[in-house]
Parts: structure tokens; C-alpha cells; sequence
């Protein structure tokens, strides 16, 4: 029947999901084992005792002492099993070795941000060795958040002012989806981020090289993959319509004006200091709510949206 | 014995055209203060269907906009206010006064054979406080929309725009609504019980009524002070909830679970009530295990106030309280299993007649397995982590909300419309509005559960395109259930241009209800009925008269 396992679940990203998908399958067969009784016995009275007249008398059954006991018991019984076995895989998905790697996650409204021990930041996206637990560390900037991701079949809230955290240990090489699963507002739907579990190897050279897709590309083509995946276009479209910030669309070489008075074209410069330095300047009619990415960009990534906003015309 | 009469007997025999309360006074005035709970209860069930209809607009709305990833027909903000206004108006505007304020109003005082509820003023205070509540409620949907789904989780509610406020004070108002049909209750069955009716005489509805009343005295004043805090916190930053200001919104989590866990079971306990009603009535037969399904709805009622953290397995609440309350959940579904054999077996060696009312009821079986067989799977810990916030949640409670509660709501609708309204309706077009439903609301949600189990989360506006075709199915179900639905309404109204044709008893219920007209006189029985008999006494082929005392 594994089949109808993996039509249910996802891929089972690690010994865990494994673990857990055998008490969901218990559970799903023992519910269609009583659905399927329930059901029959309906069917069944349903068909057997039709009413044949109007002069129908019926038996004056009251209880039954010892029947009421059985059904009482029995499920009772089967509640308590399913309660220990989820309670096992609770310890044991919350429990996390002293020897993972730690990384600190910060969820805001509507991106991740994550740090690796070294000072490396990143947005959006982690790369993982394989083989290794890895522990996150997380809070939020702003409202509640949730840290999904259903490969691995775990889950855990992201609090504002507390840290709460969530461990992993992944078994094998591939790329899996992060959900953000508690409620967050407009871009909560888009708040996605990608988990790549590589071999060790891989995962070095990540570390120092960043990403080798994205190594010789060129920088316009680099920047629309970015927009994507650092979460720019949850608040700025490419097509002129308007969203949370202004539209890249035909905005290079445009004139802004700004809250405090003065106004500017938009160059090379301006959009980097807008990458980096979102307050310094807020355009009329719209919020200054975007977060600085210093520090979560290289200097070819900010090159690369760069060319891309400029190639929006 | 002179003073003794006997009330109508015959299962359907035709009353005399005469005065009853539909028509004993006339005007809008004669309804707007009428103090007769049946008019109270009639009022109360316009009211809420008229918030059902609401309610399932935005529920097909939602469902059309998820028929394609990114947008179909509108954008994510309006989809966010869309799927709080269904949540909130279903649940503080239909399902929570669906059963008791409406049906219960009704059927309540005659089951007891009383001539009304004990406060009749409080009853007609009950519904204008749920209309200014509803008021509310409409005021904050056109000026400005509420975004926070209709748990108002903080501390996105206290930051977000719109009129967050003014839907927590409608929901704050309508809780006092809620309050007052409970008090009433609560003191209409210890008190106004007609003589011989000892509480193990009393129909299994009351006693769901009465388990239900509790949890709404006791648990509803926590929302009060959970909303006005959030008001406060809101409008003056007083920062209880609020991490910027000090406070804490886990804390808030707990306050409005606290009340709306027992809500939940506020929603369910009448849905099984009206079972323990329709389920003898047309299986001919006594029911099963009386004691144990009017003490399992106490125990509900009782078990249901220390589960509220199995909301919050994954919210960063301790392990240790996770633990103890997923131990705690799996304990309410002992009482809720012990219902359904108890209803299956009152069905074994019956008189089973499949009229309307009892199409609903197992359809009600069918769907009620379908929801708490998969509580199982939310009530353990390991599971729940990975299905907490999907459409597996979604799924089930809706199973629970739509396909239980809801369906039982329509099973006691047509059960005791020929007594509400003395008309009787189509059972032709009532097999097929049921059909459509049943198959309707499986296509709609049993594929949310694979969605779920398959890693989508709820209040997704966008999602992946490999969630696409479980998606179209749900649309596609829904409008399959909308059908459905508004056959029910059609072939309901179109019998009340009928004249009155349904008889006194037309089911050959056992319960004092059926021993009035349909509809009933303005003061329910000609005098004071005498119990003698149970109330699923199935001993006699005919239901036997009861006695009357007349009024002196």
C-alpha cells in the first residue's frame, strides 16, 4: 500500500517523516476500519429494519450494561495507543542533538532571513549538508509566523520577543519548500522559502562560492531569479501595477518625488541606496515599510537587481 | 375526572382552522416586541439563515478565487477580508445561535411542556442584542474590512488597519446574546418542567440544550474580556498582548481558546441533540443508552473546558502542557463515541423510515465519523505538528461545523417545520437537495484532506501549482453544495404558501411537542400537561394522548 502513502504525503525528507508517517497510516487505517463499520451497520439497519407498516412495533431496548462498557473501553483503549505513539514522535521531533548545526532565522513580514555560525546571511533560501542535524533558532520582527516544512513534517511558530526552535536531520540530497503556516497578512501566501540539502562537498562550496547556477550567469538574468527569491516582488510588480512599494516597471530614469520634499531620478545609485538604505529616501504616497538588505546581498547580487530594475522598461 | 381532557391524538390528524401564535396577533409590532418564544425563536431562525446565506456567499467566493493559483477574481487583501468575514459571521452570526436561539427557542418550553421560557423578556432581549451585534459586524465589513481571520490572533491584530475593532466589539456583543439564551435555558429546564417530568423524563435535547447553556454562561464571559482587552490594546496600547508594548500574544491564545474550544462544543452538542430526537422518532423506537447519552453531553460539556492548548501544539507553548492536553483531547472522544453506538443501536431492530429528517440524520452519521475519526489524527501530538494550520484542519472542522452541526441544523429544521409552521414540503425535492449536499460537501472537503496531508496551509491566497487540482475539485464541490442548499430554501419557502396541512403529529413523535397543534396556540397546550410516559416510549403503535389539565 505504499502508494496510497505517497499519494497522502509528501517525500519523507529524513528518518523522522518516516517515523511519523507510519503513526499517520496506523491512524488512517484504523478510521477507515470504523468508518467502513460505521457506515455498514447504517446501511445495513437502514435496509434490514425498514419500516414494513404503520402497526410496526419495536423491541423496548433500553441499555445494555455490558455493550455500553465495551464501546466505552475499547476506544479507550485504541485513544491511548494513538496518544503514546504521538507523544514518542513529539519527544523525539523536539528534541534536538547537541551537535547541530545552528542556524538563527528571523521571519518578517513577508521573507526569511537566515544566519549561519560563520556571519553569513542569507534570504529566503538555505543550503544544508546532508546527513546532519541542523537546528534552527527563530523569532520574528514583526506578527506571528510559522517555520512549515511539511518534507521533514515539522513545524513550529516564529514569536515576536521570544525564540522558539526546530531541528532537522536530513538524509538525503534535494530541495524542499519552507511554508509560512501561521496567518501574516497580504504576502503571506508568497512568504516561501527553499531548503537545498547538499553533499558536504556541494555545501562548502556554497558556502564560499554562493551558488554555482547563479555564478556565471548574467546579471540581468541573475537579478529576475533574485527579485523571485529574496522576495522583492511580494511589494513591487514589474508591470506597473501598484503594490505595497512602487512598480519597477519604466521606473529607471523616472523622476521621484519624496516625503520630504526634494526629488530625484532614479540611477545606478539611487536604487542602491534603496537596496540598502530604504529610509533614506520614502516616495510620495506610498509607506516607508521596506527592510534594508545590508548585509543579506553581495555586491554582485545588488549589481545583478540593478541591471534587472534597468532592464525593466 | 372532569377536568381532564385529552389533547389531539391521531398521527395526522388536520387541526381546526383557529388561532395559533403565527396568527393569534398581526402586525410588525405584534413580532418586534413579542415576548412568545416561538416568535423569538422564528425571528431567530430568518436571522440566521439570512447569516448562513451571507456567510456561504463569501464561502463561494473563496473557493472560486482558490479555482486557479494567483489571482482569479480578486486580489489578496479582499481575499484575506473575504475568508474572515466567512469565518466570523458563520461562526458568531449562524452556528453558534443556530440551534438553540433558533430551533431550541421553539421547541424547548414545549418539550417541557411549559407555556414559555422563564425570562421571556431576557429571550426577546437575546435576539435585538444578536441583531446590534450583527450590526456591528456589518458596519466593520463596509468600513474598512477585517483581514485577521476570525481568530483576531494577536499581535497581527493589533497592528493591522481596518475595523478590527468594531467587528471585536460586534463579536463582544453578540457573546452577551449567547449568555442570555443560556441563562434562560438553564432556568427554564430546572424550573418550568411540566409535572411528572423528572430530569431522566426530559427529551435528549434538553438535556444537549442544558449541557450547552452551561458552556455559554461559563466560557463566553472569557471572549468578553479577551475582545475588550484587544479593543483596549488597540485603541490605547495598554500592552497586555502586544511584544513592542511588554505583553505577550501568546497570552491571547490562551484567553481566546479558553472560550473557543467550549465554543466548539456550543456548535456540536445541540447538532447532537437534535439526533437523540430525530433518530427514535423515526426509527420507531426507544433510544439506546439514555444515560449515557444525556451524561455524555455533560461530560462533554465538562471535558471541553481543559483542551483548549491543542490549539497551540506548535506555538511555542511548553512540551509538557502539549503533552498533557493532547491526553486530555483524546478524552472527549470517548463521550462522542459513545453517542454514535448509542444511535446505532437505538436504528437495530427499529421502524426505519427514511423521510427527510432522517436522510439528514445519517447523513449526519456519515459525516460526524468523517470529522472525528479525523481528530484522531490532530489530537496527536507527532500528527498535528505536521497537519496543524493546513487544509487538513480546514477540512475537518468543517466536517464538524458543516457537515454535523449544519447538517443536523437542516435534519431538525425539517423535523419540526410542520410543527413551526403547520406546512408540510416536497419529500421528493428534500431527497434531492439531500443528495446534492452529501455529495457536494464530500467533493468539497474530502479533498482538502489530502491537500493538507499533502503540506498546503491554510488562509493561502496563492499557492502551488501542484496543489491546482485538488483545488478545482473543492470549487467544484462547492457549487455542487450551493445547489443543494438553495433547493432546501426553495421547496421550505414554497411551502409556506400552502395552507396548513401537516398535522399535529405527522412523524408520531413521542414528545410533548407533537402533542399540541401545528402550529401550536400562542400559550402551547390548552392547559398543563401531565407526564406520564418517557419520552421515546415505542411500546404502543400510536402515540398515546397526554393528559391536560386545563388552565382554571
Amino acid at each position: 500500500m505504499n502508494w496510497f502513502r505517497s499519494i497522502l504525503l509528501p517525500v519523507e525528507g529524513s528518518a523522522y517523516a518516516q517515523q511519523h508517517d507510519d503513526l499517520f497510516m496506523f491512524i488512517v487505517w484504523l478510521s477507515v476500519f470504523f468508518f467502513l463499520l460505521i457506515a455498514g451497520l447504517l446501511g445495513f439497519f437502514t435496509w434490514r429494519y425498514r419500516r414494513r407498516g404503520p402497526d410496526d412495533i419495536t423491541p423496548n431496548i433500553s441499555h445494555s450494561f455490558k455493550l455500553e462498557v465495551i464501546w466505552s473501553v475499547i476506544p479507550a483503549i485504541i485513544v491511548i495507543v494513538i496518544f503514546v505513539w504521538g507523544f514518542r514522535g513529539y519527544v523525539r521531533a523536539t528534541t534536538s542533538p547537541g551537535d547541530a548545526l545552528e542556524i538563527q532565522v528571523i521571519g518578517k513580514k513577508w521573507l526569511w532571513e537566515f544566519e549561519y555560525p560563520d556571519g553569513m546571511r542569507t534570504l529566503n533560501e538555505i543550503h544544508i549538508p546532508v546527513g546532519k542535524p541542523v537546528r534552527f533558532i527563530m523569532s520574528s520582527e514583526d506578527v506571528i509566523h510559522s517555520f512549515y516544512v511539511p518534507s521533514f513534517r515539522v513545524k513550529k511558530d516564529v514569536v515576536p520577543n521570544m525564540y522558539t526552535e526546530l531541528w532537522l536531520h536530513p538524509e538525503e540530497e534535494g530541495i524542499h519548500t519552507l511554508f509560512c503556516a501561521e496567518y501574516c497578512g497580504r504576502g503571506h501566501s508568497d512568504m516561501l522559502g527553499s531548503i537545498y540539502v547538499d553533499s558536504e562537498e556541494k555545501f562548502s562550496e556554497w558556502q564560499e562560492m554562493g551558488d554555482e547556477r547563479t555564478r556565471n550567469m548574467p546579471l540581468a538574468e541573475l537579478g529576475a531569479i533574485l527579485y523571485e527569491s529574496r522576495g522583492c516582488e511580494t511589494c513591487h510588480s514589474i508591470d506597473g501595477s501598484r503594490r505595497d512599494g512602487p512598480s519597477f516597471g519604466g521606473i529607471f530614469g523616472a523622476t521621484h518625488q519624496f516625503t520630504d520634499g526634494t526629488s530625484a531620478v532614479v540611477d545606478e545609485n539611487y536604487l542602491r541606496q534603496s537596496i540598502l538604505e530604504p529610509q533614506a529616501k520614502i516616495l510620495t504616497s506610498y509607506e516607508g515599510i521596506m527592510p534594508t538588505f545590508q548585509g543579506l546581498l553581495r555586491d554582485r547580487e545588488i549589481q545583478a537587481l540593478v541591471e534587472f530594475i534597468k532592464s525593466q522598461q | 375526572m372532569a377536568d381532564v381532557i385529552a389533547a389531539p391524538d391521531g398521527v395526522n390528524q388536520h387541526h381546526p382552522p383557529g388561532k395559533n401564535y403565527l396568527n393569534a396577533e398581526r402586525g410588525l409590532k405584534s413580532w418586534i416586541f413579542t415576548l412568545d418564544h416561538k416568535r423569538i425563536g422564528v425571528m431567530y431562525l430568518w436571522s440566521v439563515l439570512t447569516a448562513f446565506l451571507l456567510g456561504g456567499l463569501f464561502a463561494m467566493l473563496i473557493r472560486l478565487e482558490l479555482l486557479t493559483p494567483q489571482r482569479t477574481i480578486m486580489d489578496a487583501d479582499t481575499y484575506n477580508q473575504a475568508f474572515t468575514l466567512h469565518g466570523a459571521i458563520m461562526t458568531f452570526l449562524f452556528i453558534i445561535p443556530a440551534i438553540p436561539a433558533s430551533l431550541g427557542n421553539f421547541v424547548l418550553p414545549l418539550m417541557l411542556g411549559a407555556k414559555d421560557v422563564a425570562f421571556p423578556k431576557l429571550n426577546l432581549a437575546s435576539y435585538w442584542v444578536y441583531v446590534l451585534g450583527a450590526i456591528f459586524a456589518i458596519t466593520a465589513m463596509v468600513t474598512g474590512g477585517v483581514d485577521t481571520g476570525w481568530t483576531f490572533y494577536t499581535p497581527y491584530s493589533t497592528t493591522t488597519g481596518g475595523a478590527v475593532s468594531t467587528m471585536t466589539l460586534a463579536a463582544f456583543i453578540l457573546g452577551f446574546s449567547s449568555i442570555f439564551t443560556g441563562v434562560n435555558f438553564i432556568a427554564t429546564i430546572h424550573k418550568m418542567r411540566a409535572p411528572g417530568m423528572t430530569w431522566f423524563k426530559m427529551p435528549l435535547f434538553v438535556w444537549g440544550a442544558y449541557a450547552t447553556a452551561i458552556i455559554q454562561v461559563l466560557a463566553t464571559p472569557i471572549l468578553g474580556i479577551t475582545l475588550l482587552l484587544l479593543m483596549m490594546e488597540r485603541l490605547w496600547e495598554i500592552g497586555i498582548f502586544d511584544p513592542r508594548l511588554g505583553g505577550d500574544p501568546i497570552l491571547f491564545q490562551h484567553f481566546f481558546w479558553f472560550y473557543s474550544h467550549p465554543a466548539v462544543y456550543i456548535m456540536i452538542l445541540p447538532g447532537m441533540a437534535i439526533m437523540s430526537e430525530v433518530i427514535p422518532v423515526f426509527s420507531k423506537k426507544t433510544i439506546f443508552g439514555y444515560r449515557a447519552i444525556a451524561y455524555s453531553s455533560v461530560a462533554i460539556a465538562f471535558i471541553s473546558f481543559l483542551v483548549w492548548g491543542h490549539h497551540m501544539f506548535v506555538s511555542g507553548q511548553s512540551e509538557a502542557a502539549a503533552a498533557i492536553f493532547s491526553f486530555l483531547t483524546f478524552f472527549v472522544s470517548i463521550p462522542s463515541a459513545v453517542k454514535v453506538w448509542n444511535w446505532l443501536a437505538t436504528m437495530y431492530r427499529g421502524s426505519i423510515e427514511l423521510k427527510a429528517p432522517m436522510l439528514y440524520a445519517i447523513m449526519f452519521l456519515l459525516l460526524f465519523a468523517i470529522g472525528g475519526l479525523t481528530g484522531l489524527f490532530l489530537g496527536a501530538l507527532a500528527t498535528d505538528v505536521h497537519l496543524h494550520d493546513t487544509y487538513f484542519v480546514v477540512a475537518h472542522f468543517h466536517y464538524v461545523m458543516m457537515g454535523s452541526t449544519t447538517i443536523a441544523f437542516i435534519a431538525g429544521l425539517h423535523h419540526w417545520w410542520p410543527k413551526m409552521f403547520g406546512r408540510t414540503y416536497s419529500e421528493t425535492l428534500a431527497r434531492v437537495g439531500a443528495v446534492l449536499i452529501f455529495i457536494g460537501l464530500n467533493t468539497t472537503f474530502l479533498s482538502q484532506f489530502v491537500l493538507g496531508t499533502r503540506g498546503m496551509p491554510r488562509r493561502y491566497y496563492n499557492y502551488l501549482d501542484q496543489f491546482q487540482p485538488l483545488h478545482a475539485f473543492s470549487t467544484f464541490g462547492s457549487w455542487i453544495l450551493g445547489l443543494g442548499l438553495f433547493i432546501v430554501l426553495g421547496y421550505l419557502l414554497a411551502s409556506l404558501r400552502k395552507k396548513y396541512d401537516a398535522g399535529d403529529n405527522p412523524w408520531g413523535g413521542r414528545t410533548l411537542e407533537w402533542q399540541t397543534s401545528s402550529p401550536p396556540i400562542t400559550h402551547n397546550f390548552p392547559g398543563t400537561p401531565v407526564v406520564e410516559r418517557g419520552p421515546y416510549d415505542y411500546t404502543t403503535a400510536q402515540p398515546q394522548p397526554v393528559k391536560i389539565i386545563p388552565d382554571r
